[in-house]
């Protein structure tokens, strides 16, 4: 028996499905050589503007693809397709598991697409301060792979589209990776209990080669234990599996 | 199976089914719309969990079974998933099965050697259908279940279909299906089991089936005929004298039509009528459940509920 193999052919559908590259990689990559690439000399908190913007671009382009790994099941669940692989030998773990890693997959295929734009814009970070935001954004999309496959369990593929793009959205907002949010006030303080917020600060970590403060990694890890809590429960409810 | 029951809300929709199958049987499951078989085989498949009763697979529970690759299902409704070939697609479920067939020679055996190469959102409905069939085959299960295979087809469809059922039953194979067909139980079937509101009604040979719901209906203008004349002819079981006209209910029309006419030369207007298997049905279950409406439309459960269904239940 291999998952893998299953895995392997899931994940052709999704190169040959050309829609998702175009509106999940299209628009931060757009946005960002045009906003950055007008912007190039400037500073923001301190901060070379296309960085700036190269993490925010990333943290939202990339939540978009991990989410769009579960949201995948909306559709499946419609065609009847999870139905037919409850009756073949593939267990449940593996199967949320491929969304999972699909996810990631798109998540991947954004973060490289958006580092090439800023390369081209002349953005230069050491070797070590690019592993460190990869592996920081990589753990931060955590919370939005679980997010992905709550959705895809609980909404019908025709709601599933404005769900993730309105909840990434108001997510990427509220977590400044669209714009900064000041650095006291209400806002802020919302901003850092959010987990896309420290998708961006894992951008700023490339420049200061600091890791996230404790609050950074509490904040990711209750969400991504809230949320895999919920998908496992709109899962559950879904299949009527106890 | 033993003492199976499965209610949705108010809908008893399996009321105390036992069934045991021996393997390399190739059994229908026969009854109308809303008569629990869908619900009986999702929850052999280990889809459907029993209100109350044992379900047993080569031994195993269900789900069981399932997972060590003894079972393959053709559920009723389902579609393909888009963007592969249909090669690709049985490919990929080949891959989830410990002893699989060659995925080229189960696409012979279903007939969609022709139209492997291409994508499989590019099919027809039977050829859809067909490929459904491949999925449930691929895995070389000891057990194949196929529910209404032939529902959404036309003849031509039918038999093609059945053509290729006939070769995957001759090898072996414990084979349950679902039809609203007698025809198709009875040509395929070693064993019919009839099943009506959630029960089984009866259970045994195509031919000892067919006598109990294959009876036909002869009509005729037979003046100068009495009730007692002509229940007494050949193949006859009931009469009734409406005027001149006779309604006479034949387990074995051809003998009746030839005592009737032999016997009553001025008979006119002759019709004989299969008796539909509905009618069967109710016949088979009316005198057990006196005051209860007459066969509904158990709703199937329904495999994903909508949006706001799931959300009204979560509040």
């Amino acid at each position: 028996m291999s998952a893998v193999t299953y895995a392997r052919y899931d994940l052709l559908r999704v190169v040959r499905n050309r829609r998702f590259f175009i509106f999940s990689i299209g628009f931060p990559l757009v946005l960002y050589l045009v906003i950055a690439g007008s912007n190039k000399t400037r500073t923001l908190e301190g901060i070379p503007f296309p960085v700036y913007y190269l993490t925010g671009m990333v943290a939202w382009g990339s939540m978009n693809g991990v989410v769009s790994g579960g949201g995948i099941i909306s559709l499946e669940r419609s065609l009847g397709w999870t139905r037919q692989l409850r009756v073949t030998p593939l267990p449940a773990w593996a199967y949320l598991l491929s969304k999972v890693v699909r996810g990631y997959l798109m998540a991947a295929v954004t973060i490289v697409i958006l580092y090439a734009a800023a390369l081209s814009l002349n953005v230069r970070l050491t070797l070590a301060g690019w592993l460190l935001m990869t592996g920081l954004i990589l753990v931060g999309l955590l919370p939005f792979a679980a997010l992905g496959i709550m959705l895809g369990h609980l909404l019908s593929p025709d709601s599933l589209g404005p769900a993730l793009g309105g909840l990434s959205a108001l997510f990427a907002l509220l977590g400044g990776a669209w714009g900064p949010l000041g650095q006291t006030g209400v806002f802020h303080d919302i901003a850092r209990a959010l987990p896309s917020y420290w998708l961006v600060q894992a951008g700023a970590a490339g420049l200061t080669h600091t890791a996230w403060s404790a609050t950074g990694w509490i904040v990711i890890a209750v969400w991504a234990a809230g949320l895999t809590r919920l998908a496992m429960f709109a899962y559950r409810r879904d299949t009527g599996r106890a | 199976m033993v003492g199976l029951r499965k209610s949705f809300g108010q809908v008893k929709a399996v009321r105390g089914v036992s069934i045991s199958i021996a393997a390399g049987e190739t059994v229908a499951l026969l009854g109308p719309n809303g008569a629990g078989k869908t619900t009986t085989i999702d929850m052999l498949l280990g889809l459907l969990p029993p209100d109350a009763g044992r379900i047993s697979v080569f031994g195993l529970v269900p789900g069981a079974a399932v997972r060590a690759g003894l079972v393959g299902g053709m559920l009723q409704v389902g579609s393909l998933l888009r963007d592969l070939t249909v090669r690709e697609l049985v490919g990929m479920v080949a891959a989830l099965y410990p002893r699989s067939l060659d995925v080229d020679s189960v696409l012979a055996t279903a007939g969609i050697t022709e139209i492997a190469d291409r994508r499989t959102q590019n099919l027809s409905g039977g050829q859809a259908q067909r490929v459904r069939f491949a999925i449930a085959l691929v895995g070389n299960p000891q057990l194949l279940v196929l529910d209404e295979p032939t529902a959404a087809l036309d003849v031509e469809g039918r038999r093609d279909f059945w053509g290729s059922m006939r070769g995957v039953a001759a090898s072996g194979k414990t084979v349950l299906f679902a039809t609203h067909y007698l025809e198709e139980a009875d040509a395929y079937a070693d064993r019919v089991i009839l099943m009506a509101r959630g029960r089984v009604v009866a259970d045994g040979t195509p031919n000892e089936i067919k006598s109990r719901v294959g009876a036909r209906t002869i009509r005729a203008t037979v003046p100068g005929a009495t009730v007692d004349e002509l229940s007494s002819l050949p193949g006859v079981s009931a009469a009734e004298l409406h005027g001149d006209v006779a309604v006479l209910r034949c387990p074995g029309s051809d003998a009746a039509l030839r005592a009737l006419l032999s016997r009553f030369q001025e008979a006119r207007d002759i019709e004989v009528r299969g008796g539909s298997l509905e009618e069967a049905f109710i016949e088979l279950t009316a005198d057990e459940e006196e005051g209860e409406p007459p066969l509904e439309e158990a709703p199937v459960p329904r495999a994903e509920p909508s949006f706001d269904e799931t959300l009204s239940s979560m509040r």
